[in-house]
């Protein structure tokens, strides 16, 4: 599958913004531990903003910086959602009400909970009633969201969005589901290079593999965040070299991924 | 679109197992709703149970053991459904044949029993409690995958009551990008106190069975449901009995998380891009599978829409007041009734459903009768304004 890079946006502990974390990602710039800063939602009208779970405030963030990126329209623009899980504060909070003595739930607490929360504040945050689909496959999901994103972009030919994102849960559930800190990236694809093209990508299945991330810091945050598989491909845009290279997907498949920078 | 066939389907829902005992219901106008003994709900809510989800899985699958993934497994042996997916693994090798599922809530009634069982002192979850096989959204998808012996590209949809109809558009571009040769679609919802508790507190939930598009409608009956198909390439010149997939359509209403635009302006771009995907005028549509779940506002909204594309008279029903609102499961209990009413000449009515309301179109199915029947729409909306519909049919023209 032949894909064409026009922007990228990046959201994960000290790496704020694409912009500033493509020097680290090179290796020009030291990585700098820090908490992933998570932004306002902007984009949300006020009340719905209140009521945005986190989740969508990193899922927004990534996707705005991206169009921001590449100066062009979410309106328009048909967005593939992928996530290991879905909002984990929200579902908790669902679980231990369930399990108390008052079973009763908020009608908003119950509205974000579905996996494709972040999908429907994004329709709304940007008016887009393009399709938006939000997908799992758990460790392998963003793998997954590309391979979506990449086949909606071939058959629309048309650009996709693919905003990628995962949340530690809260405990109980960070015990037995342990996700080191919010992480999300942003992708612009298209079928055909146009004018905002970064990079070629070919994309293809191929037997389970790893590629280790080049920078100590990020292997670390690849191996502890399912999103974070990414960093790969990320590492190598921001380099600005051609790259072959294996993102992980699940135990017994891989994307095997060729970057070409235009 | 070109074309795919579908040479495999199943359905497991409160009417039973196999599509046949679908088609018994539908024949008779028989429902399956019944007062809700799953949950100690305050209100005296109509719910479609799937009976005999007590037995767990088989040895082999027990790390997977939960009441969603036993409804899968029930859907993936019935209509000889797990030989046809053999056959194709035959053909095609197991890493060619992609496997997309849908759920909205997967196995988290699981994790509602852990979350009553948690150590009092640490809070901790109970010794073996399997997040990534029966909580996580893709617990379906490794469990169908393992079960079926799959080894192509999966993932699993998660758009709420779109997931598992949105699964048809995704495996026709799955095969289109040359990423599978074939590809499974399907999913399970089951009840949990996550979606009884949740729609109640939206008040969205009918006291006694659901009524879609009654002037008494008074909201939901949640129903469990799992299914499947089996999609393939169709032949240039494909058998005239041969159910396809002909065009499939999605947008977004953009205009709240729960509750749908009360215009239908989304639900109908998904249906005209169906139409367009699959080259088809509105008039070549001989039934209306609606998504229906009986709420005021969703059964206005789609009527709107679909009255605006296909004008009054183009017949329609909802499968809900049969089977309950199957929540992510609704798009493949709206394949298996198109599929019927395909096969069988069978226009399905609505059972529950007595006086239409007046503000509604004429094309509005009460009662079940024989039709010939070429092709068919199948809506499914949901939460976070997603929206999709599929056409399948009997031939191209």
């Amino acid at each position: 599958m032949r894909l064409f890079l026009n922007a990228v946006a990046l959201r994960g502990p000290g790496l704020e913004g694409w912009q500033a974390s493509a020097p680290i990602l090179a290796g020009k710039a030291p990585y700098l531990a820090a908490p992933t800063l998570i932004p306002p939602a902007t984009l949300l009208p006020p009340n719905e903003r209140r009521r945005a779970p986190q989740t969508v405030k990193l899922a927004l963030a990534v996707g705005a910086e991206a169009f921001t990126n590449a100066d062009a329209e979410p309106a328009c623009c048909p967005v593939v959602f992928a996530s290991s899980g879905g909002d984990g504060e929200t579902i908790h909070e669902i679980l231990a009400t369930l399990a108390g003595p008052v079973r009763e739930l908020s009608p908003t607490r119950f509205h974000n909970s579905v996996h494709n929360v972040a999908a429907g504040y994004w329709s709304i945050a940007t008016g887009a009633k393009t399709p938006a689909t939000s997908l799992c496959a758990h460790d392998g999901s963003f793998a997954a969201g590309l391979l979506e994103a990449g086949a909606q972009a071939v058959a629309a030919n048309g650009m996709v969005a693919l905003i990628a994102y995962d949340l530690p849960y809260p405990e109980p559930l960070a015990t037995v589901r342990p996700i080191a800190a919010p992480f999300a990236v942003a992708l612009l694809l298209s079928p055909v290079a146009i004018s905002q093209s970064l990079a070629r990508l070919d994309v293809e299945l191929c037997a389970s593999g790893t590629h280790a991330c080049a920078i100590p810091e990020l292997e670390d945050m690849r191996r502890a965040i399912p999103t974070a598989r990414a960093l790969p491909l990320l590492e190598a845009l921001a380099r600005g070299e051609a790259a072959t290279m294996t993102l992980e997907y699940l135990d017994d498949l891989a994307l095997a991924v060729k970057v070409m920078p235009l | 679109m070109k074309p795919l066939s579908i040479s495999g389907l199943s359905l497991v829902s409160a009417l039973g197992d196999e599509l046949d005992a679908t088609w018994q219901a539908l024949r008779e106008g028989r429902s399956a709703l019944a007062p809700c003994r799953f949950e100690d709900l305050p209100i005296d809510a109509w719910a479609g149970e799937v009976q005999g989800l007590n037995e767990p899985l088989p040895a082999a699958f027990s790390a997977f053991d939960c009441r969603n993934n036993r409804l899968a497994a029930r859907a993936l042996a019935a209509d000889g459904f797990a030989q046809k997916v053999a056959n194709a693994i035959a053909k095609y090798g197991a890493h060619r044949v992609g496997l997309f599922t849908g759920t909205s809530t997967s196995g988290i009634l699981n994790t509602e029993l852990a979350y009553t069982a948690r150590d009092p002192q640490t809070g901790a979850l109970p010794e073996g409690f399997a997040y990534a096989q029966t909580h996580n959204t893709h617990a379906l998808g490794y469990y169908a995958r393992a079960r079926l012996g799959l080894a192509g590209p999966s993932f699993t949809l998660s758009t709420a009551c779109a997931a598992t109809a949105k699964l048809f558009a995704t495996a026709a571009r799955m095969i289109n990008a040359g990423l599978c040769d074939a590809a499974v679609v399907g999913g399970a919802d089951s009840f949990c106190g996550t979606t009884l508790f949740g729609f109640h507190a939206l008040g969205v939930m009918a006291e006694g069975p659901c009524r879609p598009f009654d002037k008494a409608r008074n909201g939901i009956s949640i129903g469990e449901a799992a299914g499947f198909a089996l999609l393939e390439r169709a032949p240039e010149m494909p058998e005239p009995n041969a159910l396809l997939l002909l065009g499939t359509g999605e947008s977004s209403d953009a205009y709240h998380m729960s509750s749908p635009d009360p215009e239908g302006t989304g639900a109908a771009v998904a249906m005209r891009q169906a139409l367009a995907n699959a080259g088809l005028a509105p008039e070549e549509i001989d039934y209306i599978n609606l998504h229906g779940t009986a709420t005021l506002v969703g059964d206005s909204a789609e009527d709107k829409a679909v009255t605006g594309l296909f004008g009054p008279e183009t017949p329609r029903s909802s499968a809900k007041s049969f089977t309950g609102h199957t929540l992510g499961a609704a798009g493949m209990v709206g394949a298996a009734m198109a599929a019927l009413a395909i096969r069988r000449g069978f226009l399905p009515g609505s059972p529950h459903t007595q006086n239409l309301d007046p503000a509604f179109a004429s094309g509005h199915l009460l009662e079940g009768h024989p039709a010939p029947v070429r092709r068919v729409m199948c809506n499914a909306f949901g939460f976070g304004g997603v929206n999709c519909s599929f056409i399948l049919g009997s031939q191209t023209r």
